[in-house]
């Protein structure tokens, strides 16, 4: 890893944390306020690609596990994890990375729509499938239950989804990080 | 701005090694989720409540139980009464109340750079995958230094929008600050190289 990785990886840890300082979005339509930050994990997936993106949500991890109030609403430390919903915040690492994975594979030809999947398929799809049942174990609900309950939550994903896509594609044209797929990184730079 | 739990105390859990706390601390979650039954859980949550007060820590560092109670404990007790009898329900949030109160009990007694240290310790293996502790000493320290001043730019990228009327637009202000950040990146990462940082590990 060059220099300038090791320094996107921790802004996008730092970004991830200062979105979660925002206050809640709270939508007329939407009965759930959103938060920003499962935003900053999918603007992490699809600008810095699934290496970066998934070590800088480590990082992140690591910050809070040691103490720091960094989660929306000032939550923060080894008490997060066990609780009901620590299994979405654990799910963002995969989720940014899988998020980065697919972005770097459809990095030519990005557009809205597409880049709205892979942040439905990676946001909503990856970070529920390891919340669901994390929620389930640690209060004891049936899986069913439990996914029903997280249903209230999908809109507001969604505008996420939607709005990273759309941040992604004109990023890619203000200021493009990933590079096609598999032409990454040549094995010695020329002298 | 200030980051952190950490209330200080003079006291032996204070002075406890963090890498030993954290530790404790998992031991007791498996330990809780193997054996859950009430008589078991009873005495956890005695013991812990004790440990506050060898921690020293008085209401005022417990000020978050009552919130606790009424937004996550009091709610699941509920749902699960309906669901899935009183008795689960009871032994279920006396379980969760545990776990928290003993996380808690960890970020309130040890300073977050000493659980950085731990971390880091624990991590040090990671070395052969390429992990190695003095590039995670910058990333942890850069990303502390730049969790403030990030802030300071959502702030600012709002204010500007503001201006022409388009704080509303989420768009308008993702772009600049995304921008902004991966500008600022490049800038530093030429500083730290100015400095002979060695990114990459010697061949």
């Amino acid at each position: 890893m060059k220099t300038r990785d090791l320094v996107h990886v921790a802004l996008f840890a730092a970004l991830v944390a200062a979105l979660g300082l925002l206050p809640p979005l709270a939508l007329p339509v939407i009965p759930v306020p959103i938060t920003a930050q499962t935003l900053g994990v999918m603007l992490a997936g699809s600008t810095l690609g699934a290496r970066k993106a998934g070590l800088a949500l480590l990082l992140f991890h690591l910050l809070v596990a040691a103490g720091l109030p960094l989660l929306a609403g000032g939550h923060g430390g080894l008490a997060v994890y066990p609780g009901p919903t620590g299994g979405f915040f654990v799910g963002w690492v995969p989720a940014a990375f899988v998020i980065g994975a697919l972005t770097e594979r459809a990095w030519r030809r990005l557009s809205v729509p597409l880049a709205f999947a892979i942040n439905v398929l990676g946001g909503i799809g990856v970070i529920y499938a390891v919340g669901i049942p994390w929620l389930a174990v640690s209060a004891g609900l049936p899986l069913t239950q439990a996914a029903w309950g997280t249903l209230l939550f999908v809109p507001g994903d969604c505008v996420k989804a939607a709005l990273a896509a759309s941040a992604a594609v004109t990023l890619k044209r203000a200021w493009p990080l990933l590079q096609a797929p598999r032409a990454a990184e040549p094995p010695s730079s020329p002298p | 701005m200030s980051l952190g739990l950490y209330v200080h105390r003079t006291s032996a859990l204070h002075a406890a090694p963090a890498g030993a706390k954290m530790l404790g601390l998992l031991g007791a979650t498996t330990a809780l989720l193997l054996f859950s039954s009430p008589p078991v859980l009873v005495t956890a949550l005695a013991a812990t409540l004790g440990l506050y007060a060898l921690a020293r820590l008085g209401p005022r560092e417990l000020a978050f139980v009552p919130h606790l109670c009424a937004w996550v404990l009091l709610p699941l007790f509920v749902l699960q009464g309906v669901l899935s009898g009183w008795d689960t329900a009871t032994r279920a949030v006396l379980r969760l109340a545990v776990l928290v109160l003993l996380a808690m009990l960890v970020s309130l007694t040890t300073r977050a750079s000493d659980q950085i240290e731990a971390l880091q310790r624990a991590l040090r293996p990671l070395a052969r995958f390429g992990v190695s502790p003095a590039r995670l000493g910058l990333l942890l320290s850069l990303t502390l230094r730049f969790i403030p001043l990030l802030a300071t730019w959502v702030h600012e990228v709002r204010e500007a929008q503001r201006v022409r009327g388009l704080e509303h637009h989420p768009i308008a202000v993702l772009i600049p600050l995304l921008v902004k950040t991966l500008r600022t990146a490049d800038a530093l990462a030429e500083a730290i190289d100015a400095r002979c940082f060695d990114a990459e590990d010697p061949p």
